[in-house]
This record gives C-alpha cells, sequence and structure tokens, in this order.
C-alpha cells in the first residue's frame, strides 16, 4: 500500500454550539479515517454523513473561491477545504469557529456585521459620468490594471477579520477585506469615488484603527495583502487631511 | 408565519439571480425586490466559473460565426432564434459588467483581450485571467449593494412554490439561522437556482448545485426541457472532480495519453498539424473531448491514479509566466488539490459532469407557470442544444437574466395586489410538509441515497449509455425515490442551522431532477452532443428526434415524456465536423 492511498485515522475535537439546547459550548471528538489527500472540510463531511448528521458548518465550492469554508484549525484561521489532515496527524487537530464573530451553531458564525461593513465601503464603481454601453469599455492598461488588481482578489472568507487583534478589541472597525475592497475601488482608474468614500476610511474606525500587526495579510489565502492596502490609505488619509490629495489625485496619483 | 410581501422574488443569488435583480430596478425602482439565496450571494457557484464568456469584438470574427458555433456545437438542438438574439446582446453584457469594475483582462494597449475556447472559429473568449466567474460575481454583487430596491434575504433556504389560479404568488423559504419558515408573497418570481450537477457522483460542482428550481418549478408543473443533455467536462482532477479550464487548452494546453500520444488525433480531431488550429484537436467541443476519453480508458491507454483512470493536460510549454498570468487559479488547485505543479508536470485529468444543458422550459426566460420566470443554468431558453459550448453560460446569465429582470418586472406591473387566504392556507400546508420531514428520525440516512443516486446516474446515464444501463438507472431512481418517501431519519430535529434538513430537502429536488434525466435519456432513441447511446441508436436521427425533450411531473411515478419541435431560422442541421484542414492560429 503506497502512502497515497493508505488509510489512517485522525482525532478531530470540534467545537459544538446549539443555540436551541441553552447549553454552553463544549468540544466533541471525532475518530475520522483519512488518507493523503483528504481535506480537513472532507473530514467534517465525513462526520456530518456517518458519524453526527447534527454537526454543522458552511461549505460550497471545495476549491478555495467561495469563501464558505473559514475556520480556526488549531487556533489559525484557514480554509477547510484548503488544509490537509494529512498534516496533523499523528496529532489530534482541534477545530473552532472562526474568531471574533458570533456563532449561530457549531462552526457557523454570524457574517451580518462584515456584509454591513462591505455596504459602507461603497463597493462598486463610481464613474466620473455615465458611459453609453454603445461607446464600448474602458481603455484601462495591465499597468492601470496592476494598481488594483491583488485588491480585486477578496474572496470575502473573513480569515482575515478571525485574525485581527484590533477587530477583537474594536468591532466597530472596519477591518482588513473592507478596506483593501474600498482601496480596490479607490485605485481602479475608472472610478472617481473617493470622496464618497473617504468618511469610511479617515474616520477613526477606518485605516487608522489598525496598528499594524498584519496577521490579515499573513492568512490570507489568495495574497491580497489587506495589511499593505490599509497602510497606503494612512498615506493618502494624511495628505487627504492635509488638503494635498486632491491636487495630487488630478494627476493620477494612487491609480 | 412571518409573511414578507414584495413585486418580485429572485431566488438564487449567482449571476443570472444578482443581473436580473439590477435589470428590475434599474426598469422601475418603485418595484420592491426580494433576493433570496440559500447562501450570501458571492458563495454562490459562479464564483467558480473559470475560463470566460463569449463575446464577438475581433474583425474576423462576426455574429454568424457566434451563431453557427453555438448552433453546430449544439448538435443543431438549439432554438435559433433564441440563439440570434443572444449572440447579438453578449457583448453589450460584458461591456456593462466592465463599466460595473470587472477586470477583464487587458491587452498592453488597454483593450479587452480574448482567449480561444474550445468550438470556436476565432478567439471570442473575454477572461479575467482563470477566474473570470469569480468576478463577474462579485462585481455584480458588489454592483447590486447600490440599488436601494434590493432587498436581500441571504442564507433563506427556498423550499416551495405557491402557485394560485394558475399562476405564481410567491415562495416558502426556510430562514437558515433559524429555521423559521417565511412565505415570501409576490407578483412574480423569477428562478436563478443554476443546475443540478451534484446528482451525479463526480462534478466539477459545489454542494450547493443540486437542482432546487428545476425541483421546486417541476413540482409546480412546469416542464423540464432536454434533460438528458448532461455535459461532462473533460478536464478535471481524478476524484475531487475540481475544473482545469478549458482556458488551459485555448492558451494552448494539450492532452496525451499514458504514452505521451496525442489521442485526439484518432477521434476526428485531428490532423495534429497545423497546431494551434481552430475547433481541431485540443480546440474540439467538451462532448468530443469527454468521449474520446472514454475510448482512450476502454483501450487501456490512460494511466491510473489512486482516485480512477486520467490522461495528462500539459502545459508546460506554455512557460511559467504565460502560465502564471493566463491561468493561476488552476495552477495553485493543481498544486494544492493534486500535488502536481503544472509549470513544471502534466496535470492528471478525467471528465466530469459540469453542466445541465436542459432545465426549465423558458420562451426568453417566461416558464409555463404565468409569473414564473427562469434564466441560467436551471432553464431551458433553448441556446445550448445537446452540448453548451464552453464560455457560452456566462454570458448566457448576464443577457438572460437581464431579459428575466425586465420581463418579470413588466409583468409584475400587470398584476393586482393582494394577499389571499388561499395562498396562505397551502403555505401553511407546505410548512407542516417541511416540519414533519424535520421530526422523522426513522429510517435511512441521506447521504447513502445521495451516493446511490450519483453512482446510479454515473454509471447509467454517464459519458456513454445504451438501453438497459439507463432502464437500470430509471429504476434505481424510482426506487431511491421510493426510499426517500419512506423516510430520511435525521439526527438534528433543532430548527436552528439545521444543515442536514436542507440537504434532505435538496435530495428530494435531486432525486426528481435525476429521474427526469434518467428517462429523458431513455426515450431520447438515437445519438446526439452530450447523448451519445452504445446500442443500435448510435448515430444522430433527424426525421425522429430533431425534437427538444420534456419531461412532465406526474407525482410519485416517472416523469410523462413528450416532444417538442426544435425552431429553426437560417442554419438546417448537417454533420456535425471538427478537425480537417485549417490554418494556423495566432495566440493573443
Amino acid at each position: 500500500m503506497t502512502a497515497e492511498t493508505e488509510t489512517r485515522t485522525i482525532e478531530i475535537d470540534v467545537l459544538r454550539y446549539d443555540p436551541d439546547s441553552g447549553a454552553p459550548p463544549r468540544y466533541q471528538t471525532y475518530k475520522v479515517p483519512f488518507q493523503h489527500d483528504t481535506s480537513v472540510l472532507v473530514g467534517l463531511q465525513y462526520i456530518k454523513d456517518h458519524l453526527d448528521g447534527t454537526l454543522t458548518f458552511r461549505w460550497s465550492c471545495r476549491m478555495a473561491i467561495c469563501g464558505s469554508c473559514g475556520t480556526m484549525i488549531n487556533g489559525i484561521p484557514q480554509l477547510s477545504c484548503h488544509t490537509f489532515l494529512r498534516d496533523y496527524w499523528p496529532k489530534k487537530l482541534r477545530i473552532d469557529p472562526l474568531e471574533h464573530f458570533p456563532i449561530i451553531k457549531d462552526l457557523a458564525i454570524d457574517q451580518t456585521d462584515f456584509l454591513n461593513k462591505l455596504d459602507s465601503v461603497k463597493p462598486y464603481l463610481i464613474p466620473k459620468q455615465d458611459k453609453p454601453l454603445s461607446e464600448g469599455a474602458y481603455l484601462q492598461t495591465p499597468k492601470q490594471m496592476e494598481q488594483y488588481y491583488n485588491y480585486s482578489q477578496c474572496i470575502n472568507c473573513l480569515l482575515c477579520y478571525a485574525a485581527c487583534p484590533q477587530y477583537g478589541l474594536t468591532p466597530t472597525f472596519t477591518g482588513p477585506a473592507a478596506l483593501a475592497l474600498l482601496h480596490r475601488y479607490n485605485a481602479d482608474s475608472r472610478d472617481v469615488g473617493w470622496s464618497a468614500r473617504s468618511d469610511v476610511l479617515n474616520s477613526e474606525d477606518g485605516v487608522w484603527r489598525c496598528t499594524l500587526v498584519g496577521y490579515c495579510s499573513e492568512v490570507c489565502p489568495k495574497n491580497v495583502d489587506p495589511a499593505h492596502a490599509i497602510n497606503q490609505n494612512k498615506v493618502n488619509s494624511t495628505l487627504d487631511y492635509f488638503g494635498v490629495l486632491k491636487l495630487l489625485s488630478t494627476v493620477g496619483f494612487g491609480k | 408565519m412571518q409573511v414578507i410581501t414584495c413585486d418580485v422574488v429572485v431566488v438564487g443569488g449567482g449571476g443570472t439571480g444578482l443581473r436580473a435583480a439590477i435589470a428590475i430596478a434599474e426598469s422601475d425602482p418603485k418595484l420592491t425586490i426580494a433576493l433570496v439565496s440559500k447562501v450570501v450571494p458571492m458563495r454562490s457557484h459562479t464564483v467558480a466559473a473559470e475560463g470566460g464568456a463569449a463575446g464577438v469584438i475581433r474583425g474576423d470574427d462576426s455574429l454568424d460565426n457566434h451563431f453557427n458555433d453555438t448552433v453546430s456545437g449544439g448538435d443543431w438542438l438549439c432554438d435559433q432564434d433564441a440563439v440570434q438574439y443572444f449572440v447579438e446582446h453578449c457583448v453589450e453584457e460584458l461591456v456593462q459588467l466592465e463599466h460595473w469594475g470587472c477586470p477583464w483582462s487587458r491587452k498592453d494597449d488597454g483593450n479587452i483581450n480574448v482567449r480561444f475556447f474550445g468550438g470556436m472559429t476565432v478567439q471570442r473568449t473575454w477572461f479575467a485571467a482563470d477566474k473570470s466567474g469569480f468576478h463577474i460575481l462579485h462585481t455584480l454583487f458588489q454592483t447590486s449593494i447600490k440599488y436601494p430596491g434590493i432587498q436581500r434575504y441571504d442564507e433563506y433556504f427556498v423550499a416551495d412554490l405557491i402557485l394560485e389560479d394558475g399562476r405564481v404568488r410567491g415562495v416558502l423559504a426556510i430562514e437558515v439561522a433559524t429555521g423559521e419558515i417565511v412565505l415570501f408573497e409576490a407578483k412574480a418570481v423569477i428562478l436563478g437556482t443554476g443546475g443540478a450537477g451534484r446528482v451525479y457522483r463526480q462534478n466539477t460542482n459545489a454542494g450547493i448545485v443540486t437542482g432546487d428550481g428545476m425541483g421546486l418549478a417541476y413540482r409546480h408543473g412546469a416542464r423540464l426541457r432536454d434533460m438528458e443533455f448532461v455535459q461532462y467536462h473533460p478536464t478535471c482532477l481524478p476524484g475531487s472532480g475540481i475544473l482545469m479550464t478549458e482556458g488551459c487548452r485555448g492558451e494552448g494546453g494539450i492532452l496525451t495519453n499514458k504514452d505521451g500520444y496525442r489521442y485526439l488525433q484518432d477521434y476526428a480531431l485531428g490532423p495534429l498539424d497545423p497546431w494551434p488550429r481552430p475547433k481541431a484537436m485540443e480546440l474540439g467541443p467538451r462532448d468530443r473531448l469527454s468521449q474520446a476519453f472514454w475510448h482512450e480508458d476502454q483501450k487501456g491507454n490512460t494511466f491510473k491514479t489512486p482516485l480512477g483512470t486520467a490522461v495528462n493536460l500539459d502545459l508546460r510549454h506554455l512557460g511559467e509566466k504565460k502560465i502564471l498570468e493566463r491561468l493561476p487559479l488552476i495552477t495553485e488547485a493543481a498544486r494544492v488539490f493534486a500535488g502536481v505543479d503544472p509549470v513544471t508536470d502534466p496535470i492528471p485529468v478525467r471528465p466530469a459532469v459540469h453542466y445541465t444543458m436542459g432545465g426549465v422550459y423558458a420562451n426568453m426566460t417566461e416558464t409555463e407557470v404565468p409569473g414564473l420566470f427562469a434564466a441560467g443554468e436551471c432553464s431551458s431558453v433553448g441556446i445550448h442544444g445537446a452540448n453548451r459550448l464552453g464560455s457560452n453560460s456566462l454570458v448566457e446569465i448576464i443577457v438572460f437574466g437581464k431579459v428575466a429582470g425586465e420581463r418579470a418586472a413588466a409583468y409584475a406591473r400587470t398584476v393586482p395586489d393582494g394577499s389571499s387566504a388561499g395562498v396562505r392556507q397551502q403555505a401553511e400546508e407546505s410548512a407542516s410538509r417541511l416540519l414533519a420531514l424535520l421530526k422523522n428520525d426513522k429510517g435511512e440516512r441521506v447521504a447513502t441515497l445521495r451516493d446511490e443516486m450519483g453512482d446510479a446516474m454515473e454509471t447509467g446515464v454517464g459519458i456513454y449509455r445504451s438501453a438497459s444501463g439507463m432502464k437500470t438507472a430509471c429504476d434505481k431512481i424510482a426506487e431511491l425515490r421510493a426510499r426517500y418517501r419512506a423516510g430520511i431519519a435525521l439526527d438534528d430535529h433543532s430548527r436552528s442551522f439545521n444543515t442536514e434538513w436542507l440537504t434532505t430537502i435538496e435530495l428530494g429536488f435531486m432525486l426528481e431532477v435525476a429521474e427526469a434525466m434518467a428517462h429523458s435519456a431513455y426515450n431520447r432513441k438515437e445519438s446526439r452532443g452530450a447523448h451519445v447511446r452504445l446500442d443500435e441508436y448510435s448515430t444522430r436521427d433527424d426525421d425522429k428526434f430533431l425534437q427538444h425533450s420534456l419531461a412532465t411531473y406526474t407525482g410519485e411515478g416517472p416523469p410523462a415524456i413528450s416532444y417538442q419541435p426544435v425552431t429553426i431560422t437560417k442554419s438546417q442541421p448537417r454533420t456535425r465536423s471538427y478537425g480537417g484542414a485549417g490554418k494556423q492560429a495566432v495566440m493573443t
């Protein structure tokens, strides 16, 4: 039997919480058979299908693009589809819901706060004037795309919020993913929405709440680097404060 | 029971549903729109589409080319009036997405770039690297936030449609977080619920792709059309079925068997040279490529992996720079999920179920139930025929999503206000049935039936089919439906976030959709597009089967299968051929 097909067994402790029962959260241990390519998600699915249908978690695409399956795996925010049981065996593995969010049930957290923050940054293109479809697409060179492209890669998986100690302490902080998205539109050559977004950006809960820990960028599964977006905007926010940004933006600064 | 009243309910928060909701809001800001989705919109399966979206923009391309590629790609089972509308509206919708911010990949001069795809005469596929669906979905989701008329109900699972006096009156949904049952009373309902690939065991689809919308409409009298046409995508990771985009081949990737031989030249897709050449070899259509794999497998020319036999998808000659620029998602997916680096090694791939060409029969998105509209993969508006061309579905969702939105808005304005005791009564009865499922603790596990269904479909209604195999699948699905009715035992009887309960409801939809597929296939006594038979019906039979199949729900029994003519305007059926002589293409 080769290592690729060998079946081993790993113990997984999963945080359980049922809001209907009123009982406090607890850990439950499951024994899960796995092979070389078994992800943590597939392990959870095995439990759900065969051992305990009450275990609750979100998942969908199982290929790290839908952003549904973020959990704390041994205390580190990760996508469960993108993390493999082989890397934890023979030790036990502990799975918790994402930090800093209220738990609905087991590993399913309440994402409402994040969704509201996403709304708050006006994450849509604000053009100088409406361009008729008959005029075709805007011109945008690869170099102009580079200014925002990385920040458009966010899958909203919330790992960065679970990683951010500041969000844990101050839940009103707009937070990494939403601020990175704000910057994504500000940095787009087709967009002139800077001033519409500046209140959120410059406010106490905007970029200035960030204390530059940088763990958000470390855990990001898509290398979006929200820490860079935020700290670049501390500069922009300062220039804005002194009225310089407006002048610089007319010559394409930040685009 | 909580009752929410609105003008239009949009079921599904993927590309179709979001585009439809925006179209309603733009056509009449006074209309109230409930966008009801079982997941937060950006989790919808549109997110996983990779390769791109077709739209004619090159000087050497034409709408006629797009039309002809689509109609021949669909083996002449397309409704040509729908195809004509479709090809005429692709570019404006793709430009609309660009105006909303979608980061389409560009040429150095700042114009949109396009790539090759299978079955295309010239480059026509707009792409955002290999994350086209991801960017389309996030662009639409983020743009939808601008419209105050769109009220989102994220993580509300639609479990039933409510009809009265022969027209749709609303939907019944379960609020996932609390398990509360909510009635949405509406004048019009749009289904944008996606496909049903999860009825098969090995597929490229997300877990949520369970045919809910098809099942909802079917149970209430709308017929399912062309359900036998299920697309196998030729290049997926063994086991998981994770998709390696057709864009790999559009960028010049090749397929080789265990001996390093480009086997497609043996299956009417050659000759090999000149390469690359449109509509030949690796740039052939998906049905033909999946069928070629099957033959290679029969001949013993594939190689074994722990998760099934495979062939090589080889990108190495493209070079690291191009691979990382054009194909970053599949590169990462191959590295993480298959342990293979496409820069240095070929990727092992095999076909997996990818797309349902059929769906709820809809004439320009209007279904047979007044007030009920359908668009995108859950629908059959008639553009895919017997085999969909890659990159037509991502445009379909925006072109017909918009049509559905505009038509539903217009319809809603013609329907009087007012609730009805009958509607409430029906909702209460439907809720009782849902709660009975929740309370059941006797019977089989949901996973047992789900897995048996997936295996039966894979075996009996796969790439190649025979009468006996399809009959076995029909019988098996009937047996599974009977076992389902006998009861699914739940471990979880609580109301809050009960995904076991929701999965059980989904399985009910899936079994009925699978049955429609199996019977539609069994009854089509010819071979066409993705429906190919090994028995005496191995060729196309235009005399008898240049017709759409229609599956009518009959309750506990099997569906009744009938037929309907195909609309042909300017392209008469002829032999569908690929390969042959041709000019070498210059890749862009």
